[in-house]
């Protein structure tokens, strides 16, 4: 039987999994990038779980605008990467400290 | 049924299993574009989870948006910059203790949460029964969705529109050395800008330069 | 029309007469000016002694109205509407009366004035203001009309606003005038704060159940509520009325016009004071204390302002001096619950003195402004009407049997000779006194401008054709125009007549018992009532009384000494230097003024800017909290790495935190 706590556990080590990925790459802005996509699918995982279980569509259509959402965030995301690395010729995030005041 | 045990169930901890190890693949491999692959499975097999709940529409979606779209925008940057990868991986092992105890105590956490006192389990939420053989999720949403959410969505799109408009303009170049027409300068152009008539006595020929 | 438009049409008409005059001042110019602002007052006047008339003929019960309502604001009602009972019609007749006299000579006066238009447009805004404050069936109206005709005082005593001393006397009353207005805000606010309402009639209605109420300004010291209100109240009135010491920008507004020192700060505007005190009398009548205050204050204004009159040159100060004193006698009425008596002499004062003012504006005009009667005598010959109305003024001011002063003041006296209340005997004194120092400083100013030599000299400076080089006039004075005289003398006949036609009714008869309250243990003016016998018969007693020979003492020593022994004067001078240095400084209440409040309101102020602006606030708030936020700062700006990760960590703290919550929920 997979009861709605399966599918939210699976959400939540997902997250986890992404937030340790977070911690762990130092140095590569793109692995940064693709840990948040990793996210999102954790929370989308939640929605469709509850959306299904609870037997409410306005989940579903919320993932479907985190879709969208996140495919705007991930274009404009490798935009800034590309020119960051245009500028800079590195995308190690150690290297990249401008936001210190 | 197959050997006693629901098929469906064997399904989902398959996808799961599969999904967990994809995606602790993607933030342990070394080359950015293994990441992606794995990435890319972890989106399937999410997509599969998807619609082993009966979510068709969505998981469809996921694969042809994420798949097809976002993650084939990612191998594509990750080939264009011509990046160094050797360095790009050193300090996995100095921060993995502190990566895995933070994760740890999150998921621990979150377990808890889930867990503990049946919050989430079969009896707050019952099993949904399956869908009937002639239910389409896909005409559901859709319905859903452009009646109830129509503003959201023209929203959605606008915010998309902009984010085509924002990624092109951040990555966009003039290039000054490059030779380019303005047809605009060129039909716009005045005679008086390009000849100019001058009025000038004759020169007679000086008396003794007749020769 | 019916009886409430006409009412309504009575304070609108010289509104509308203001603003043509004061915004269309181009369009109409002198002529029209003048004309569509003497019929809006005399158009005015009609009206009002109509009412008059009506509630003395025929019968017409008192109206109580409301126009039209400008807010409700938690129950509370703020309206404009009208009460006009047999107080409210006297006070209209009486304001509009004068008003309309003041009006006709104003074209005499102000002839060569430039600001003419502007004149009259001030002094019919002016009659409107007075109409709206007397007519008024509620506190907020009549705070309303109390600031206008503050402002309109304002702006006349400033009439001549290229003239130092006027700009600092207009700027004086307005201060002056700001303190007591302050008390009369405090009063009115504690009215709306006890009786929830700021309506005469459910206010008045209410206040015997609160008479016993008490507030504690001072934590620990209970006051009686109703005497706390009408002190403040009273301030007010003070302020307005100018009893010492807030009496200080009355002599100064002198700077201004003559004409308007007779309606505003002689006839009409002072008497405010004295009128919101008789109409507030229910309130008033809750609280001994508060009475015995008015009485007293009221006391020494009566006495020691009388006093200055002596010394003073100025022909115009003597007569504000003299209207200081017969306020004062007003709020000693006031003071013994003599409600009626102090309405009774403020009509006669206002027909007398305003009689009194626009003669000596007459003078003025004869002398070429100069305004200081040591250098006039012997104008009875140049111009005899001023002379004779002036001598008829003062008659009726002095007190003398069967002119109209003699009975309001009289009644007054002999009111506090009955009253028991705490300091009347003390009282009684100062106004009998008083009658000595009136009539001293009265003929002293006739003897000096009528009678005696002729000792003419212009003000240096002034006006170069009318003068010769050594100082002498070029002509003879000569009688002032009809403008001038016509209201002089139609001013003259009420002066004289008016006591005793209406003494009986006013006083005894119960005439103002509508609108006035007196508490029977208080009713002096019944007690003195039950020995009057008619008005010829109290002019025939006070023959033989001690005012009367007070009056006389007084005539006697300044025709002594003003007519026939100078010198006199001059060695009492000399003597009781002291004395007159005391007159002459007016008891030093300006430059106490000057120095405490002036001086003392600077000192602080500069002493709060350099400790308390520049260096508490600036230094310790505003660089303190900067200096601070940098302190802080300082550490806290390790925090911020610019890396990445550290953010995220920080985010991954707190969202582990948050789940923690959620665990051990």
């Amino acid at each position: 039987m997979i009861t709605l706590a399966h599918y939210l556990t699976l959400g939540a080590i997902l997250l986890c999994i992404s937030v340790a990925g977070v911690f762990l790459n130092r140095k590569n802005v793109l692995i940064l990038l693709m840990c948040i996509e990793l996210m999102l699918l954790a929370v989308n995982m939640n929605f469709v779980a509850f959306s299904r279980f609870m037997d409410n569509l306005d989940g579903q259509v919320f993932v479907f605008f985190i879709l969208t959402v996140a495919a705007a965030e991930a274009a404009i995301g490798l935009a800034i990467l590309v020119v960051l690395f245009r500028n800079r010729s590195t995308i190690n995030v150690e290297e990249l400290d401008e936001l210190k005041g | 049924m197959i050997f006693g045990i629901d098929i469906t169930v064997a399904l989902f901890y398959l996808f799961a299993t599969l999904m967990i190890a994809a995606a602790l693949a993607v933030i342990s491999t070394r080359n950015p574009v293994y990441s992606a692959l794995f990435l890319v499975l972890t989106f399937f097999t999410a997509a599969a989870l998807w619609i082993l709940m009966q979510v068709e529409f969505l998981g469809i979606v996921l694969v042809v948006v994420y798949v097809g779209a976002v993650m084939v925008l990612f191998l594509f940057v990750i080939m264009m910059l011509d990046m160094n990868l050797a360095p790009l991986k050193s300090g996995f092992i100095r921060y993995l203790p502190i990566g895995i105890g933070v994760a740890l105590v999150m998921a621990g956490e979150l377990l808890l949460v889930l867990w503990a006192r049946g919050r989430f389990g079969a009896e707050q939420f019952p099993i949904p029964a399956d869908r009937a053989a002639d239910y389409s999720n896909t005409e559901a949403v859709g319905e859903w969705m452009y009646t109830q959410f129509l503003l959201p969505f023209e929203v959605a799109g606008i915010i998309l529109l902009v984010a085509i408009v924002a990624a092109i303009a951040l990555t966009q170049r003039r290039r000054t050395d490059a030779l380019v027409q303005s047809p605009a300068r060129q039909v716009r152009v005045k005679r008086d800008e390009r000849v100019r008539l001058v009025k000038m006595k004759s020169e007679a020929p000086a008396q003794g330069d007749r020769t | 029309m019916d009886l409430k438009t006409l009412l309504i049409v009575i304070p609108l008409l010289p509104l509308f007469g203001a603003i043509v005059a004061g915004l269309g001042r181009h369009v109409v110019g002198r002529a029209g000016a003048h004309w569509v602002t003497i019929l809006a007052v005399a158009a005015s006047c009609a009206l009002s002694v109509n009412v008059l008339y009506q509630q003395i003929f025929a019968g017409l019960e008192t109206l109580n109205f409301s126009v039209y309502t400008w807010m409700v604001v938690e129950g509370v009602t703020f309206e404009v509407g009208f009460l006009v009972d047999h107080l409210t019609s006297l006070m209209m007749c009486v304001v509009t009366f004068v008003s309309l006299m003041v009006h006709i000579y104003t074209i005499g006066y102000m002839q060569d004035d430039p600001g003419y238009q502007r004149f009259f447009a001030y002094i019919n805004l002016f009659t409107f203001a007075m109409l709206m404050l007397v007519m008024s069936n509620n506190f907020m109206q009549l705070f309303f009309g109390w600031e206008a005709v503050g402002l309109v005082s304002y702006l006349l005593i400033g009439f001549w606003f290229k003239k130092e001393t006027a700009i600092f006397a207009n700027m004086k009353a307005f201060l002056v005038n700001r303190v007591g207005d302050f008390g009369f805000l405090l009063g009115i606010a504690a009215v709306l704060m006890t009786f929830n309402s700021l309506d005469y009639a459910e206010v008045f209605a209410a206040a015997p159940e609160a008479a016993t109420d008490t507030i504690a300004l001072i934590p620990g010291v209970d006051w009686n509520l109703m005497t706390v209100i009408c002190v403040c109240l009273f301030i007010g009135a003070m302020g307005k009325s100018a009893q010492a010491p807030l009496h200080v920008w009355l002599p100064d507004s002198m700077e201004g016009p003559t004409p308007i020192s007779a309606l505003i700060h002689a006839a009409t505007m002072v008497t405010a004071g004295i009128f919101m005190v008789a109409r507030m009398s229910p309130l008033f009548e809750m609280s001994e204390a508060a009475l015995s205050f008015v009485m007293l204050i009221g006391a020494f204004t009566a006495l020691a302002m009388g006093a200055i009159g002596i010394v003073q040159n100025d022909i115009k100060r003597v007569v504000a001096y003299s209207t200081l004193s017969q306020l004062g006698y007003m709020t000693v009425a006031l003071g013994v619950s003599a409600y009626s008596a102090a309405i009774f002499h403020l009509m006669t004062h206002a027909f007398f003195k305003a009689l009194l003012f626009l003669g000596a504006g007459s003078v003025i005009i004869a002398m070429h402004h100069q305004q200081d009667m040591r250098y006039m005598g012997g104008l009875r010959k140049y111009m005899p009407i001023t002379w004779l109305t002036g001598w008829l003024g003062t008659l009726a001011l002095v007190g003398f049997p069967f002119f109209s002063g003699y009975y309001s003041k009289d009644a007054i006296i002999l009111s506090v000779g009955a009253s028991e209340r705490f300091g009347s005997d003390l009282t009684y004194w100062a106004v009998e006194l008083g009658v000595f120092i009136t009539a001293l400083y009265s003929f002293r100013l006739l003897y000096l401008t009528f009678h005696g030599p002729e000792k003419f000299q212009v003000v240096p400076g002034a006006d170069p054709h009318a003068h010769l080089p050594d100082g002498q006039l070029a002509h003879a004075p000569h009688e002032s125009p009809l403008v001038v005289t016509i209201p002089l003398v139609l001013l003259a006949i009420p002066s004289v007549l008016i006591g005793f036609f209406t003494m009986q009714p006013i006083l005894f008869g119960g005439w103002l018992s509508d609108a006035i309250t007196v508490n029977p243990a208080n009713d002096v003016v019944a007690r003195i009532g039950a020995d009057i016998d008619g008005p010829v018969g109290m002019a025939l007693h006070g023959f033989v009384t001690l005012p009367f020979w007070l009056m006389m003492g007084g005539l006697t020593l300044a025709t002594v000494i003003y007519l026939f022994r100078p010198s006199i004067a001059e060695a009492v001078k000399a003597r009781a230097g002291f004395l007159y240095r005391l007159l002459d400084n007016k008891y030093y209440f300006d430059q106490f003024n000057q120095k405490v409040f002036a001086d003392g309101t600077v000192k602080l102020g500069r002493g709060l800017w350099s400790k308390f602006d520049a260096g508490f606030i600036d230094g310790w708030l505003v660089n303190g909290s900067a200096r601070l936020v940098a302190y802080v700062a300082g550490f806290v700006r390790r925090w911020q790495t610019g890396f990445l990760y550290d953010y995220a960590f920080s985010m991954i703290i707190g969202l582990i935190a948050i789940l923690g919550v959620w665990v051990v929920l």
